[in-house]
């Protein structure tokens, strides 16, 4: 059966954005005597006092303090370059990893193809960036194990879901750890048939990201999925 | 254009050789994302042009010295298929799709925020299966649709339309016959709500009246040809797209 369901406003480039008492934000151009239009194709999306228009598809583009998660690209003397999912490459030193490294002694550490979850430390206004895996106390490592998923960049705000909402019914209805990075790249681990639900779970959410009542659906989704977490095992 | 020729490209009743009107366009079919790799692609079916665009990037520009420390780089790149037309068209860039190649980049670089991506490239791939004239304006109105499915930010979206001078009238949208025994052929293409001049060539003459009126006549159409490009994005993302989550019915 094919229920029709309620989706948000749909706009396209360059059509105008009734703000009201809402404050634009990211995705929408300020033009001359407050008229306002979109950058995207997407959603316009509402908060208490942002307007916002959330693109359907797009790159990442790297802010100053976001956790993402990045691929190893290529192993230099003292740097490793990092695919980010982003229009560029970035670059990690030596010394801004947990680890005590001597320059030509890397590869001990990170080989191509390793993932590393790390927060971008600094950005210019060429958007070079430059990230850290060394603060501690907010997770930042390699990535060991797992399954790497990704999804555009301009869904993760939907599937972390307000102060961690949607992402922790994931975590807790599949039992598995997941780690997202704000570029897209999301971390699975755990059982293989629980990683697969919860991988489920988040493809669900990037292709519902613009429907209204998503969370009400996903709590009755996991819900209704969690009995066959185990439905290998018999 | 203008060759002599005694075929009667418009009929006694004023109805075109495939029965069109003046003002009326050739049915307009757009297709997105048809292609699974690429960032943003589209399908574009304009009469009997088929066209498939595909849209890459923003990604760091290669080779090097073609970045700008400032702003992204649009490399459209506009090419026939041997079998897109009458006679087998020897494959490869030649004069004249090097030309299309950069009125596209230049008219996509009007609309499209390059300021946001410094270094980087976006790639246009326009490849042209079956051509029936007004190529390169199909070509524009598919790869402005193809960047915004393919979420690179616009300031607005590019729509063109040819029109022409056939027998004496202004006629739009013209047709392959149209084009080849015509008097004048002008692609224009306009941003979608701004209707600023991205695109504009001539082949041909027309007077000044001729010419204002064929301007008119292309703004009135890039506002239909606008509602198109905007259905075949949504198209995707409607709500009745979305069957019930398994499960999830009481």
């Amino acid at each position: 059966m094919i229920k029709t369901r309620e989706i948000k406003d749909i706009v396209f480039p360059g059509d105008k954005i009734e703000t009201g008492q809402l404050k634009p934000r990211n995705g929408i151009q300020r033009g001359e005597e407050s008229n306002c239009t979109s950058q995207y194709f997407g959603v316009v999306q509402k908060g208490e006092e942002f307007i916002d228009v959330v693109p359907f598809n797009g790159s990442y583009s790297p802010r100053r303090g976001d956790k993402i998660i990045g691929k190893v690209l290529d192993v230099g003397p003292s740097m490793w370059t990092i695919d980010m999912k982003s229009p560029y490459l970035v670059m990690l030193h030596m010394n801004d990893t947990p680890w005590k490294t001597y320059s030509g002694e890397l590869r001990k550490f990170l080989v191509p193809g390793d993932y590393i979850f790390a927060k971008i430390m600094n950005l210019n206004e060429v958007k070079e960036s430059w990230i850290t895996m060394k603060e501690p106390g907010i997770g930042l490592r390699k990535l060991e194990g797992g399954t790497i998923i990704s999804v555009p960049s301009p869904k993760v705000p939907r599937i972390i879901g307000k102060n961690g909402a949607m992402i922790n019914m994931v975590k807790d209805a599949t039992s598995t750890r997941i780690i997202i990075g704000q570029n897209g790249l999301i971390w699975i681990d755990g059982e293989p048939e629980h990683v697969q639900k919860a991988v489920e779970a988040i493809k669900i959410i990037e292709r519902e990201a613009h429907t209204i009542g998503l969370t009400e659906r996903m709590t009755q989704f996991l819900k209704d999925n969690k009995g066959e977490n185990h439905g290998n095992a018999q | 254009m203008g060759t002599p020729s005694d075929m009667k490209l418009i009929d006694e009743n004023g109805r075109r050789l495939d029965g069109r009107g003046d003002e009326e366009l050739r049915p307009i079919r757009i297709t997105t994302d048809v292609l699974q790799r690429a960032d943003g692609s589209v399908l574009m079916e304009w009469g009997g042009n088929k066209i498939m665009v595909a849209v890459y990037g923003p990604r760091e520009a290669y080779p090097k010295h073609t970045q700008d420390i400032e702003k992204a780089v649009i490399k459209a790149r506009y090419n026939m298929a041997a079998f897109s037309v009458d006679e087998r068209k020897r494959p490869g860039p030649d004069r004249r799709s090097t030309e299309i190649s950069k009125v596209i980049s230049e008219a996509l670089s009007a609309a499209v925020m390059v300021e946001k991506f410094p270094r980087t490239q976006i790639d246009v791939f326009i490849e042209v299966l079956q051509a029936d004239a007004g190529t390169r304006i199909a070509s524009l109105t598919a790869a402005s649709v193809a960047i915004a499915a393919a979420g690179i930010p616009m300031r607005d979206m590019v729509v063109g339309c040819a029109v022409g001078k056939v027998e004496g009238r202004i006629v739009l949208d013209l047709s392959k016959d149209e084009d080849n025994f015509g008097q004048a052929d002008v692609p224009m293409a306009v941003l979608s709500k701004g209707k600023e001049v991205v695109l504009l060539q001539m082949d041909g003459d027309l007077t000044m009246e001729e010419f204002d009126m064929a301007t008119s006549m292309v703004l009135n159409a890039s506002e239909r040809i606008a509602e198109i490009q905007r259905n075949a994005l949504v198209e995707k993302y409607k709500g009745e797209n979305y069957p019930e989550i398994e499960g999830s019915e009481e």
